[in-house]
């Protein structure tokens, strides 16, 4: 035991972890230009474990330990140390300083990737909004008028849908039978002349456009859109197949069609397809009907913000941007704040446990006069620790460095 | 003692000789010192002239073969700008791909026919339709494809595409291209501005119109508009008031304002006559008017004449090259001092490099004020404040220990960086404006000097890793005394290397989660600093530990150098996330040819110690494999309770 106790609190073992972590973290560098940003971060940073690795270009089918594995096994050591070898000795205090400051760090980090959660706040001006909405991640939507003014949706996980079989639910008279889940795919205009395959369905969005299935992207400026096939039964009683495509539930992505048919058809036809894409794909069930979508997954906050007016301003005579600023207006109906506030590069919101960043800017694209801006939208319970960390770090070295420089240069004055 | 004198005005001499003034009559110095706007900043025509050539020819200026003398930058931009047509017959291309040459259907080399097969002209570029219709169908094809993808070959056609477009855009700065006597054409213009709007008024109301006017009028109007869809420099300054000062027009915009009613811009009338007079050859009256012209900007654009003024005065005492020059000289000195142990060269080095030092910081300082931020904004000026850094360090272990070698390091590292430096500014202007997310003075003088400092002391432990092995294997140089002064230095260095790495790579990430609320992204430059971290972080610990001993902590450091290499150039190579500057082809080449010599060192260093030069002078102490397994824990004890005095 005490021997294992020896190891564990070794400065060899130290060292050779953190050799592996340069190792490690080289190559899960070098591996983003194979396998893409965030897949490489994913396999090799956020894993215990990783099989195989990539190599400009080739894959090597050595197993490496994860960045999860390095980071809690470093910590182990270090607080092994401190229990075992370490006495504690003012001449050391900045080893001690430094050290907790690691173990802040670590264990901020990792606590940063358990509970911490990234949105995307989208708008145009004028537009108001109470819900975020995930970059990566989507969700079926089936959505109902309750009244004129309230909606009811019933919001199924993609997790869900992955598993293929029936979708149930006590608010729904239907079944859902998933027929297809494509993870990502492609879409195209139907055109008369162009496109003579059939269908894929006979309702709803498949009528106007073409879709295919796509392998998942690496590159990390695109992501994966995916497309779910359902059958809507009631009881016995076929209510036909719908493709519900993750383009027609996500704004960005409508824009994204008009601005590339715009290119190749002008803008009325351009408006004539999005317009299309973008009409809800129906079903009527007992007399109500219940519009179907695949859309990103949503964050709904108790308190909503207004797109006032944006502002990117850019170098004269150069497209270098020089100033990205949404005004946002603030309403929330608990506190009865009612609030302007500029957000900008630099210099974003913190409100109610969220801090809202300014990522992009845009313009509408039906309305090229209408600005729209992307915000930023992260939860991150743990954010003080990084600032925390590194001050204590930094003193320590700092302090013990100092203390070594002292007796350097006293013990070379004695001599 | 007379000896430093010597070296010290040899040195103050080669500082002040400035370039060779040449006898011209043009007065091309003061034409240099017109403000213009150009990648978002003003600048001197002299800085676009430079950049611009720097960028199509990889030069600052252009060897004349005929007139057996070297033009200035200036002087090939005045011709590009107001006389085009000899401009076109000027071999400034650079062509470095063979296919690039061959599809284009170029001379190959032949020294004869005045043809080095890597310098092309505009007019034997261009009048090849055939050839320039498959360049620009390959063009449109590799523009689709992402830079970190291309292949040398593709890379080579979107250079030549940018050094054309850059060229046309240049052309149309102060006249269109084709014009023969602008100032004539600028008066015509004038005087058919009235009868022109009225005839375009009278066509589109469908009424009688004088034809001739009409098409004079619209002829002047499309070729002005093309003007400007080259986006020219901006070289109009506003006469509004209501317009910002710094809000400058280009010469199309300027032209086509007074067609639409508006006063005729005096900038126009101005740069009109200067034309003229160059392109008639008439010194007297381009000098003059230059000089009104400038009096006339006087009052209300003081501020883009200072600034302007100040860039051309920074351009032409070329502080960093003075520099360069001074740290060779000081680096091959202090190499002398070792073998003849002389005194007198070893200072003289040191004041060599003083005086280097001081030109460096010189050049840093007029830098940082002509942009207005901190030392570090891109990878060109990281280069200049890594030698900067490095020379500080190694001139103050060279006060501390007197042995040169201080000297050595410093001169070899502030040579080194500010040769990268001066590749890296082929790349064109080296004052950019930085973008939105960048532009933050207070991020840029925090977590970008620190780490860069890092990187220095780094380079530092490095390098004089390096004299240890370099004196150990092949000179007898290498005692144990200075073995063990030298481990001493790389050893505090690696310490401060450490706190400046770790505390700069923290505070990267605090302002990445203040701009996009990420502290850490896992991007290739924040692991790269990472990286660096870890290894100093290594070095200490294995120390500590007593698992490596003087030589092996001197491999380690050599390593550091690869290290920090890959972290400040290779991640900028993989083309992916948010610091990439885009592939750089030869100086991948470079990290490469670096990467391999210093494995090369390290293999040198793990030669057992009976073959080195100064076995004789060493202990075999030394020789002793590291601490083995097992007896670890004692050696860090005892390494652990020797920290504090270590």
């Amino acid at each position: 035991m005490e021997k294992i106790w020896k190891i564990i609190s070794s400065l060899k073992l130290t060292v050779i972890l953190l050799g592996l972590s340069v190792v490690l973290v080289f190559i899960g560098t070098v591996a983003q230009a194979d396998e893409g940003l965030y897949t490489a971060q994913e396999r090799y940073f956020k894993h215990w474990y990783v099989p195989y690795f990539s190599f400009f270009g080739s894959k090597v089918p050595v197993p490496l330990p994860g960045g999860y594995l390095l980071g809690t096994a470093l910590l182990i050591n270090l607080i092994a140390a401190h229990i075992t070898r370490f006495k504690w000795g003012w001449k050391k205090s900045g080893i001690f300083m430094t050290h907790i400051g690691v173990i802040m760090l670590l264990v901020g980090q990792l606590a940063t990737d358990l509970f911490s959660r990234e949105t995307q706040l989208r708008f145009a001006e004028g537009e108001k909004k109470h819900y975020s909405e995930s970059a990566m991640d989507y969700e079926l939507a089936i959505v109902s008028d309750v009244n004129a003014d309230t909606e009811e949706a019933v919001v199924i996980p993609m997790s869900l849908i992955n598993k293929g079989g029936e979708i149930k639910h006590e608010k729904l008279p239907f079944t859902l039978k998933v027929k297809e889940m494509w993870p990502n795919s492609d879409i195209s205009f139907r055109a008369p002349m162009e496109n003579n395959k059939p269908p894929l369905t006979t309702n709803g969005v498949a009528q106007r456009f073409h879709f295919v299935e796509e392998a998942l992207t690496k590159e990390m400026d695109k992501k994966n859109i995916p497309i779910v096939i359902v059958e809507v039964m009631e009881g016995q009683e076929n209510h036909g197949a719908w493709v519900v495509p993750g383009w027609a539930g996500d704004s960005t992505l409508v824009s994204a069609v008009h601005f590339d048919y715009e290119r190749r058809a002008g803008h009325e036809a351009a408006t004539a397809i999005s317009t299309a894409l973008s009409k809800p794909q129906t079903v009527e069930v007992k007399g109500k009907s219940y519009s179907l979508s695949v859309r990103p997954v949503r964050a709904y906050e108790p308190y909503s913000m207004t797109l006032l007016k944006t502002t990117h301003a850019v170098y004269p005579g150069t497209e270098i941007p020089k100033d990205f600023r949404s005004r946002v207006l603030i309403e929330n109906p608990k506190t009865q704040e009612k609030r302007e506030v500029d957000i900008y590069m630099n210099n974003p919101l913190r409100y109610s446990g969220l801090t809202f960043f300014q990522s992009q800017m845009g313009k509408d694209e039906l309305d090229r006069s209408r600005g729209t801006s992307v915000l930023q939208v992260v939860r991150n319970p743990s954010w003080l620790t990084p600032y925390v960390g590194c001050l204590v770090v930094g003193l320590g070295l700092l302090v013990q460095f100092m203390i070594h420089l002292v007796g350097f240069i006293s013990k070379r004055r004695a001599a | 003692m007379r000896k430093i004198f010597s070296l010290i005005l040899f040195a103050i001499l080669a500082l002040l000789s400035a370039p060779v003034a040449q006898a011209e009559s043009l007065d091309f110095k003061s034409f240099g010192k017109l403000p213009v706007s150009f990648n978002g900043r003003f600048q001197p025509l002299d800085s676009l002239a430079r950049n611009s050539l720097l960028q199509i020819r990889e030069k600052q200026s252009l060897y004349l073969k005929e007139e057996k003398r070297t033009m200035p930058a200036i002087e090939w931009l005045a011709e590009v700008m107001m006389n085009p047509e000899k401009a076109d017959g000027r071999k400034v291309f650079r062509i470095d791909h063979p296919d690039v040459v061959s599809m284009l259907k170029l001379p190959e080399k032949n020294e004869a026919a005045g043809e080095d097969g890597k310098h092309y002209s505009w007019n034997q570029i261009l009048p090849n339709q055939d050839a320039l219709s498959g360049f620009d169908a390959e063009q449109k094809r590799i523009v689709k494809i992402e830079a970190s993808h291309r292949n040398p070959f593709e890379r080579a056609i979107m250079k030549l595409h940018e050094r054309l477009v850059l060229y046309m855009r240049l052309k149309s700065t102060l006249q269109p291209p084709d014009a023969k006597d602008w100032a004539a054409e600028v008066a015509n213009y004038k005087a058919l501005i009235e009868p022109g709007v009225a005839a375009v008024r009278a066509q589109q109301a469908g009424r009688q119109y004088d034809e001739d006017a009409f098409d004079r009028f619209v002829n002047y109007a499309q070729r002005f508009d093309v003007m400007n869809r080259f986006e020219a420099p901006l070289v109009v300054p506003p006469h509004h008031p209501e317009v910002p000062k710094d809000e400058w027009m280009r010469m199309g915009e300027a032209l086509l304002e007074a067609a639409r009613g508006e006063k005729m811009h005096s900038s126009v009338e101005f740069y009109g006559s200067i034309v003229s007079a160059y392109r008639k050859g008439e010194p007297a009256l381009f000098n003059q008017k230059i000089g009104e012209y400038s009096a006339s900007l006087k009052p209300e654009f003081t501020k883009q004449l200072k600034k302007a003024n100040a860039e051309h005065f920074y351009n032409s005492f070329q502080a960093f090259y003075r520099a360069m020059v001074l740290y060779v000289i000081a680096f091959l000195l202090a190499c002398f001092s070792w073998f003849n142990m002389s005194k007198w060269l070893r200072i003289s080095a040191f004041w060599l490099i003083f005086t280097g030092l001081i030109i460096h910081t010189a050049g840093l300082i007029f830098r940082m004020w002509l942009e207005g931020r901190p030392p570090v904004t891109n990878l060109y000026s990281s280069a200049i404040f890594i030698g900067w850094g490095a020379v500080i360090l190694g001139l103050i272990l060279e006060r501390f220990y007197k042995d040169g070698i201080g000297s050595v390091v410093a001169s070899m590292i502030g040579f080194i960086t500010l040769v990268v430096a001066h590749n890296l500014s082929l790349g064109g202007d080296t004052m950019v404006m930085m973008q939105a997310v960048l532009d933050t003075n207070f991020w840029l003088a925090t977590h970008v000097v620190i780490i860069t400092l890092g990187y220095a002391s780094t380079f530092v432990a490095g390098f004089l890793a390096i004299v240890y092995l370099a004196r150990g294997v092949f000179t007898n140089g290498l005692t144990d005394a200075l073995s063990k002064a030298l481990s001493r230095m790389v050893y505090g260095i690696v310490c401060f290397a450490t706190l400046f790495s770790f505390v700069g790579t923290v505070l990267g990430g605090i302002w990445a989660d203040q701009s996009w609320g990420r502290f850490w992204g896992w991007d290739p430059k924040e692991n790269g600093a990472l990286i660096i971290v870890l290894w100093n972080a290594l070095i200490l610990h294995a120390r500590w530990g007593g698992m490596v001993k003087e030589r092996g902590i001197m491999n380690m450091a050599i390593f550091g150098n690869i290290v920090t290499a890959w972290s400040w150039f290779g991640t900028n190579m993989l083309g992916i996330g948010l610091h990439s500057y885009g592939f750089m082809d030869s100086a991948f080449k470079w990290l490469m040819v670096f990467m391999v010599s210093q494995l090369a060192l390290i293999g040198l260093g793990l030669l057992p110690i009976k073959f080195w030069g100064s076995a004789k002078n060493l202990s075999k102490g030394d020789d002793e494999p590291p601490v083995k397994p097992g007896k670890n824990d004692k050696g860090a004890k005892k390494a652990d309770g020797k920290l504090a005095t270590a």
